[in-house]
């Protein structure tokens, strides 16, 4: 393309001032337009905290307690149990000894976790 | 200034030409986005417009927007209560310029058949700079996009400069506008006199 290799380096040269001109052009023209004929106009409710209209209250910088794990871990426990408790129901005539062993094992380490939880006095509303 | 028997001519020969206020213009009008805000079954119509088959798109106006950081045109889609109405005027003020609103509906434009209601605002031009209002209860997606064609025709005869110049060109002018609060009995104030003045009766 180029006749000697130190000209080709003009070609990146070139495309990176393009490339730096296509970026910076639109925020020159924004800010010359908001200069000559746009002007700025922030006020109280313009910078406040969008908030579907209503005034924001607080800080939204809140920190949620990490007791709530409590409450994930138990939904959990019901969740997990009424998934698989439906197809076993479904499929109950149909099962074998060790299927239905099986299920028991996995429903008593279910309510391991329930038991764990009512001791530690999680199901008490505070 | 191009007069317009020149221009004419010009544009026979395949030259076409402009001015700086005119493209900025034509921008603006066929790029207006709404807010994504309905109060009442006036929405409904405004959702029917925006989808296939009225096809809103088609002026430029299908992009709604969940935020009024992004938002150009405020649609105000049914019965503005007391209560609302001061969130209106806020979200009204969070809208970057330059913005524009339309009533839609009989009730954003005077309360409609809830005008003798205690709790219903008698319509929004009472605290905003209403540019299009639509009659109808509910108006037909058709009346909305009359109205959006209605706002491109005033966008598109605005000027860049001179006294008579839209509010978000003028430094002077105020860009927010005062938010009423729930007082006792009505809201307070109960009008934005700069927008609005109460009919004077003639006998």
């Amino acid at each position: 393309m180029m006749e000697t290799p130190q000209n080709s380096y003009w070609v990146p040269v070139l495309l990176a001032a393009v490339a730096v001109a296509f970026a910076l052009g639109p925020l020159a023209l924004a800010w010359a337009w908001a200069r000559f004929f746009s002007p700025q106009k922030p006020g109280r409710d313009k910078n406040a905290t969008y908030e579907c209209g209503l005034e924001s209250k607080g800080d939204a910088w809140i920190s949620f307690r990490s007791e709530y794990y409590l409450y994930a871990i138990i939904f959990l426990v019901f969740d997990v149990e009424t998934i698989f408790l439906l197809p076993f129901a479904v499929s109950f005539g149909g099962l074998s000894a060790g299927a239905f062993l099986a299920m028991v094992i996995f429903l008593l380490l279910l309510v391991e976790g329930l038991v764990w939880g009512w001791r530690k006095g999680v199901l008490t509303w505070k | 200034m191009l007069d317009e028997g020149l221009r004419s001519e010009l544009q026979k020969q395949g030259v076409y030409t402009t001015t700086l206020e005119e493209l900025y213009n034509w921008g603006r009008a066929n790029s207006v986005w709404p807010l994504t805000f309905g109060l009442a079954c006036c929405a409904i119509e405004m959702m029917a417009a925006s989808m296939a088959r009225f096809d809103l798109a088609r002026f430029g106006a299908e992009v709604f927007r969940p935020s009024p950081r992004q938002a150009d045109l405020m649609i105000v889609a049914g019965t503005v209560t007391k209560k609302m109405a001061p969130l209106v005027v806020r979200l009204y003020n969070q809208m970057p310029e330059p913005k524009y609103v339309i009533a839609m509906g009989a009730c954003a434009i005077s309360g409609g058949p809830f005008k003798q209601g205690y709790n219903v605002l008698k319509g929004i031009d009472r605290y905003l700079p209403v540019d299009v209002m639509i009659p109808g209860c509910p108006p037909r997606p058709e009346a909305l996009i009359h109205a959006i064609m209605t706002l491109q025709e005033k966008i598109r005869n605005q000027k860049l400069t001179g006294p008579d110049r839209p509010r978000h060109l003028n430094a002077e002018v105020a860009g927010e506008f005062p938010v009423p609060v729930c007082g006792e009995h009505d809201l307070e104030p109960s009008k934005n006199m700069e927008v609005w003045q109460p009919p004077v009766l003639k006998r």
